[in-house]
């Protein structure tokens, strides 16, 4: 493998008493959508975060391109594009207004503002307030923002949770966009086995803190049927029990 | 180049926050219009005496209709206003005193005997009870309390001189209604000074907490925006919404109440900047690490409530105990209220506020700097 762009090496992290993220190693090659896949308080949150410069791990290091956090905030800031889970905006500002203040912050203007606009599908709700977008709408807005510095790095935290199959869909077909249109490397945390299959080349499952399998989805699919069945042999439950 | 770009960043962020706030209804209500009411509410009230009613008895023993002649029955008969013999009115006699300057009294006499009359004076439905003696008017009443000796003060003036108390010549009685003396003066920078500290500390405090409890502040700086700039943008739109406010208020109270600034404007508008600048510095430090709005509520109130009610917006300070007045005097908001008052009143200048402005200063800049020290982004 070429240089990872993103690598974690034995990462630990917890709060008070628990051990969120427990000796972690991953290595995340350029243009590669990777599924972190796993229950709630797996620790994928956690993870993620860590990896977006927003939580500091215990122990351990992480690098994305080489570089630590320390020393090269701004640098990184600028190459890495991120929607948290559960962000909320400035509820009485217009998606354009929002669009155009993030597009400020990496010194972009109105143009990059319009083609956002257009790769998420939102022209219909270009005047309308945050707070009135459906949560499909406000969750393409999100991945939007983190589309607007046309980042190398791409994580997104739970892009479609709660979201009906005709949302999820929308925002998978932004995805497939962008992965054949452009290098971009993707983490992306989910539930949902079908989204880790669909979309993602790589596939991690994570469960209390740990990763328990890691592979393409033929990898995965050798030991097991489905993942599903995969899951279950490995925890012995179901990931949405 | 880079430096401009800087500054549309600066500028995209305080128009965000800048319509964050007027797009909500209500802030033009309650920043705007809810200042206005309570100065014409309290302004009036406080500097137009409301009409009195006073209850007097006439005891009956004095034989008021046969003895004609006597100064209370002359009075009775010829100045007032008997009762119509078929109205329902309660009274024997009314009296309607008109004064200009001390306000108007509307005197009730109830004629009644002695027994019921002291009934009626221990219940406190009358404070005092006139008898005739000799032609003489005797005045019964309680000396201690002072709101029967002032309807004896102004009963006897009408009537002529009583028989109980000597009279003392009439010195002149001269209402102070010079601009700078009025309640209303004493209440408008008030109310001004608490506008800044409520809008600056439910403002910035309130509106950090909420962005960091959803996670905004955090999404916010996983960008290359400068943190201080954010800061900075929320601040300059609190205290242009200040300004505004502040305008309103005086320009409305200069048309109904002919308010005017005696003093120095520069030292009033550097004061006013001095009063933000130290509320939001206190607002940052106090909204510097809590994500729980029901905290940060109960934090801002604990700042605020305690200013209200000493710092003397609605009524003087001075009445406080002596060790507490030397405390209240240098909580930031009695030295904000304190200087723009007697700008407004007294013609003070910076040789009188100049200190205030600087320690207010001073207190923003150390609380800026301590919460900005240990501020919590994520
Ligand atoms: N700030 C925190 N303080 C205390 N405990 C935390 C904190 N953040 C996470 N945890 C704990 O760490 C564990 C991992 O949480 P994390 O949010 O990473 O899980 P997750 O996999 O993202 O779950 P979900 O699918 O529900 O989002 C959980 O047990 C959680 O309770
Ligand atoms: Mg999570």
């Amino acid at each position: 493998m070429t240089n990872p762009v993103i690598e974690a090496k034995n990462v630990w992290k917890s709060f008070r008493t628990v051990q969120a993220v427990k000796g972690i190693n991953l290595k995340i090659p350029k243009g590669q959508f990777t599924a972190l896949l796993g229950p709630n308080g797996a620790g994928k949150t956690t993870l993620v975060e860590m990896i977006e410069g927003i939580q500091k791990p215990d122990s351990g290091e992480i690098t994305i391109m080489g570089k630590h956090w320390r020393g090269n905030e701004d640098k990184l800031h600028h190459i890495i594009g991120l929607s948290l889970q559960e962000t909320r905006f400035i509820d009485k500002l217009r998606l354009t207004e929002t669009l155009q203040l993030f597009a400020s912050f990496f010194n972009l203007g109105k143009e990059r503002v319009n083609e956002i606009i257009e790769i998420v599908g939102l022209e219909e709700k270009r005047k309308s307030f945050v707070v009135n977008l459906s949560g499909g709408q406000r969750q393409r807005l999100a991945i939007g923002i983190a589309l607007i510095n046309a980042p190398s790095i791409l994580l997104l935290d739970e892009p479609t949770t709660g979201l009906d199959p005709n949302a999820r869909r929308e925002i998978w077909d932004i995805l497939h966009r962008l992965k054949k249109e452009s290098e971009t490397s993707m983490i992306l945390t989910t539930h949902y086995m079908e989204e880790a299959e669909n979309l993602c080349d790589y596939i991690v499952i994570m469960d209390n803190g740990v990763i328990l399998r890691e592979g393409t989805l033929d990898q995965l699919l050798q030991e097991a049927g489905n993942l599903d069945d995969l899951f279950v042999s490995l925890t012995g439950r179901r990931i949405n029990d | 180049m880079i430096k401009f770009l800087r500054l549309n960043q600066l500028w995209q962020l305080t128009l965000a926050l800048y319509h964050e706030i007027t797009r909500e209804p209500g802030v033009l209500f309650w920043g705007i219009l809810f200042p206005i009411l309570i100065s014409l509410g309290l302004g009036l009230a406080f500097t137009k005496k409301a009409d009195v009613v006073r209850k007097v008895a006439v005891s009956r023993s004095s034989g008021i209709s046969d003895r004609g002649d006597s100064e209370l029955s002359g009075f009775l008969e010829k100045n007032c206003i008997k009762k119509q013999p078929d109205s329902k009115e309660d009274y024997d006699w009314k009296y309607d005193h008109k004064d200009d300057k001390l306000g108007n009294t509307l005197f009730l006499f109830y004629e009644m005997d002695w027994p019921e009359a002291m009934v009626m004076l221990k219940r406190g439905t009358v404070n005092l009870i006139l008898q005739s003696n000799n032609g003489k008017t005797e005045y019964h009443f309680d000396p201690v309390n002072a709101d029967a000796e002032l309807t004896f003060r102004k009963l006897r003036d009408i009537l002529g001189s009583g028989a109980v108390l000597n009279v003392e010549s009439n010195s002149e009685i001269k209402p102070l209604t010079v601009t700078g003396t009025r309640y209303i003066d004493f209440l408008v920078p008030g109310l001004i000074t608490m506008g800044v500290m409520m809008s600056t500390m439910w403002g910035i405090s309130y509106g950090i907490i909420e962005k960091r409890s959803k996670k905004l502040l955090r999404r916010l700086v996983a960008t290359p925006m400068r943190k201080s700039h954010f800061l900075v943008a929320l601040i300059t739109v609190r205290l242009t919404m200040n300004v505004v406010e502040a305008l309103i208020l005086i320009l409305f109270t200069l048309i109904i109440f002919n308010i005017m600034v005696q003093g120095s404007i520069s030292a009033l508008i550097l004061m006013f900047i001095a009063g933000n600048m130290a509320f939001a510095g206190i607002a940052v430090f106090v909204s510097s690490h809590t994500s729980n709005t029901e905290v940060g509520n109960g934090l801002i109130n604990a700042v605020v409530m305690p200013m209200v009610v000493l710092s003397g917006i609605f009524f003087s300070y001075q009445n406080f105990p002596d060790w507490s007045v030397k405390i209240i005097k240098v909580l930031p908001l009695t030295l904000m209220t304190d200087g723009i008052r007697s700008i407004f009143n007294e013609g003070a200048g910076y040789s009188e506020v100049g200190i205030s402005i600087l320690v207010l200063s001073v207190i923003g800049i150390l609380f800026f700097s301590a919460g900005l020290k240990i501020f919590k982004w994520h």
